[in-house]
């Protein structure tokens, strides 16, 4: 009997002990893959990088990989023209295809705010371009853009002297890409927007109709600014987007040395890292540019978020 | 073979190709147990044009147990991927092609290829020069094995030259350039009563690589020393090039881009820089223009672009099967197959002369004797030094002139051009 009590104290305490143990470090486990896969995907590589970057290893010369140049690379890239270029290319088309894409999402997500006709329909394709891939994105607009017998040219031919082409300067490149990125994203952020703006009360709507609110008054009145947490996650997740682009330009260049157009006239950073690293194999130089575009979207990144947070709390 | 791809349609060739070979690998392994699945990564149009793999169906007809697949993708994306899957130690397919401007790239990396000196093959069937190009120094490691070389001539449109009052005979259009001087003032004739739209050639990176072909030393010496900057056979080409561009002869089709391919079915030029794998590539591209092209002689009479050899990485899981089908694609037999159906020309001396090579006539180019003037432009043409940044350099100077006919000026792309190959190849 008395065997047989203490054996049962000793099991409520080894459950109570497992129970303790339960509540402290399950939560870590449940957690813990995500950490696990960032730390293999995500710090793994970004510590790896930064090893690499300190050398100067090229595939082709071989014994290159375990020589350390200290960060020679990183001064090389800083008086680097092109890599300036690569950053004016980058932040432009930024521009060119950020501002637009969110303006127009705006506009769209309002229009499909209205009680229409098949929204559902409608709702679901303005996202039909987000889930096209890129690829196919790129395959047609070379073709829209393209100078001998492309769309756009053809619908210009009555105002201009000679056909445009379009990968010759910068401004043009620039706008056809900007152009295929707003293509692609532009649905997305509208229903980013959309849902956002089915949360706002209906009454406010109604009550400012009865004072007497235009329905454009009421957009910028009302819909703009319950947004604005919305609109402010939009801009920098776009943001960190335009730094990071890489499949436009790529699929819009016609050099084969990923130079993105003749004289790099579209060449975003990661396209030059691309072309450092794998077209002219300088896997240390690729790998300098690839931690300092890393630095460069932290602190864009850290700049939105203060810039964000303050415009929120102003409100 | 070629020295560029069709970059889209590689594209989807590439998904296609890789879906069938996941259902390949997952139906295949288990059927018989001594069936092996071969894969072979190829650019542009090597050992066949798109869609027609009758190279690869006869030999599994000979060889049951081998199943080949194909796998297509466009020139820079080929040897990038190939490099990326060589540092890696895993992802390369049985057998990988390479071209011999880039070879050089690879020879630093023998052990990462199978040495075919071990493999019985008879390396006295090519030239000492051809051999040497995917040689380690010391000769003790080969790493592919030739299938094919590019010779030199100009391929040219007969109708074109019709409608310009240029004779269309092609010993008579041949004696309008015997160098390329002749060949640029040439076009400004062609210019003068042209059909409207219609240029002299393609691109001025391929009249820049043609005036080349003809050298020995260009952009490396034999000590492997980089001379772009010193050596005057370079600067002598751009120059001659620059001026045919601001001549307005150049249709400043990207190369081997789809607007390039367009342009042949378009009829956008008349004539093209024409190595014997180019044949292929006109064929595949614009296959209605049959009976309107003709091949004449290159200017200078002599020279190469391209070629290719077939590899095996040591990072295969069947090198000797691997090997054996090497050894196969790459035997004259299958060679002088191909000059016959595609165009590429092989690689071995030996064939030129049989009569099954120096008698055939190419029907889409008019009948023009293709085994004749590949050799012909082979005979006198130097052994090129090539070094391990031949291929990026080339294709610099490719961008510096497209960049000329977008309008920049020649010297502010020259200076350009030298900063590159600096940071690429200094």
């Amino acid at each position: 009997m008395t065997q047989g009590v203490q054996r049962s104290r000793g099991r409520q305490r080894w459950r109570s002990r497992l129970h303790r143990l339960d509540r402290s470090v399950s939560p870590y486990l449940y957690v813990s893959p995500f950490f696990l896969l960032f730390a293999v995907f995500g710090l793994f590589p970004l510590a790896y990088t930064a090893v690499i970057s300190t050398t100067a290893w090229s595939p082709r010369k071989p014994g290159s990989a375990d020589v350390s140049v200290g960060l020679d690379n990183y001064t090389t890239l800083f008086a680097d023209e092109n890599f300036h270029n690569a950053l004016i290319n980058t932040l432009g088309i930024g521009l060119l295809s950020t501002g637009p894409q969110l303006l127009l999402a705006l506009g769209i997500a309002h229009l499909l705010n209205y009680r229409l006709r098949g929204r559902i329909v409608l709702r679901m394709g303005v996202l039909l371009p987000y889930v096209t891939s890129v690829a196919a994105v790129a395959l047609i607009f070379n073709q829209i853009f393209a100078r001998d017998f492309g769309l756009v040219n053809w619908f210009l031919q009555p105002f201009a002297d000679s056909p445009i082409d379009w990968r010759a300067d910068e401004w043009s490149s620039w706008t056809a890409v900007a152009v295929m990125v707003t293509w692609h994203w532009t649905g997305y952020n509208a229903l980013i927007y959309l849902a956002a703006m089915q949360t706002i009360p209906y009454d406010l709507y109604e009550s400012a109709s009865i004072d007497g609110a235009s329905k454009w008054q009421q957009f910028w009145h009302i819909t703009v600014p319950s947004l604005r947490p919305t609109i402010i996650f939009t801009v920098i997740v776009s943001t960190i987007g335009a730094l990071q682009l890489f499949a436009e330009p790529f699929l819009f260049d016609a050099t084969r040395n990923n130079n993105g157009g003749s004289q790099r006239q579209f060449q975003t950073i990661v396209l030059y890292l691309y072309q450092q690293f794998w077209t002219n194999g300088r896997y240390g130089y690729g790998a300098a540019i690839a931690w300092t575009l890393f630095l460069i979207t932290v602190v864009i990144a850290a700049i939105n978020f203060l810039l964000a947070r303050r415009i929120s709390s102003t409100k | 073979m070629p020295n560029a791809g069709r970059p889209m349609r590689a594209v989807v060739a590439t998904l296609a190709v890789s879906a069938l070979a996941l259902t390949a690998c997952g139906g295949g392994e288990t059927a018989q147990s001594g069936d092996v699945t071969l894969t072979i990564n190829v650019f542009g149009d090597n050992f066949s044009l798109p869609d027609n793999r009758t190279v690869y169906d006869e030999y599994e007809r000979t060889h049951p147990s081998v199943k080949i697949v194909e796998n297509r993708s466009d020139f820079g994306t080929h040897h990038k991927n190939l490099q990326a899957r060589l540092t890696a130690g895993n992802g390369a397919a049985d057998l990988e092609v390479v071209e011999v401007g880039q070879v050089a790239g690879f020879i630093g990396q023998p052990d990462k290829f199978v040495n075919f000196r071990g493999e019985g093959v008879d390396t006295a069937q090519w030239t000492d020069a051809i051999v040497a190009r995917a040689s380690t120094a010391d000769k003790d490691a080969l790493i592919g094995l030739p299938t094919d070389i590019g010779g030199l001539a100009v391929c040219y449109r007969t109708d074109l030259f019709a409608a310009a009052g240029l004779p269309t005979d092609r010993a008579a259009v041949s004696a309008l350039w015997p160098t390329w001087k002749d060949y640029v003032d040439t076009g400004t004739k062609f210019l003068e009563k042209a059909p409207s739209g219609v240029k002299w050639f393609d691109a001025g990176g391929h009249v820049f690589t043609g005036i080349l072909g003809g050298e020995k030393e260009t952009f490396y010496d034999a000590g492997g020393e980089l001379i772009v900057e010193r050596n005057p056979a370079v600067r002598a080409a751009w120059d001659l090039s620059v001026k045919a561009i601001k001549a307005g002869q150049s249709a400043a089709l990207p190369e081997f881009s789809p607007e390039w391919n367009t342009g042949f079915q378009r009829g956008q030029f008349a004539t093209v820089t024409c190595p014997a794998w180019m044949m292929g590539y006109i064929q595949g591209n614009a296959a209605e223009t049959t009976g309107k092209w003709d091949i004449a002689k290159i200017p200078g009479g002599s020279g190469n672009w391209g070629g290719s050899y077939v590899t095996v990485p040591s990072q295969g899981k069947h090198l000797k099967a691997s090997v054996e089908l090497a050894k196969w694609l790459t035997a004259p037999e299958q060679n002088v197959k191909l000059f016959k159906t595609i165009g590429n020309f092989p690689s071995q001396q030996s064939t030129w002369k049989t009569p099954e090579v120096a008698g055939f006539a190419s029907p889409f180019f008019n009948n023009a004797p293709a085994g004749t003037i590949f050799p012909d432009s082979l005979a006198g043409a130097p052994a090129q030094v090539v070094g391990p940044e031949s291929g990026v350099i080339g294709n610099i100077f490719a961008a510096a002139l497209n960049s000329v006919e977008q309008g920049t000026s020649p010297e502010e792309a020259w200076s350009r051009t030298l900063a590159d190959i600096k940071a690429a190849a200094g």
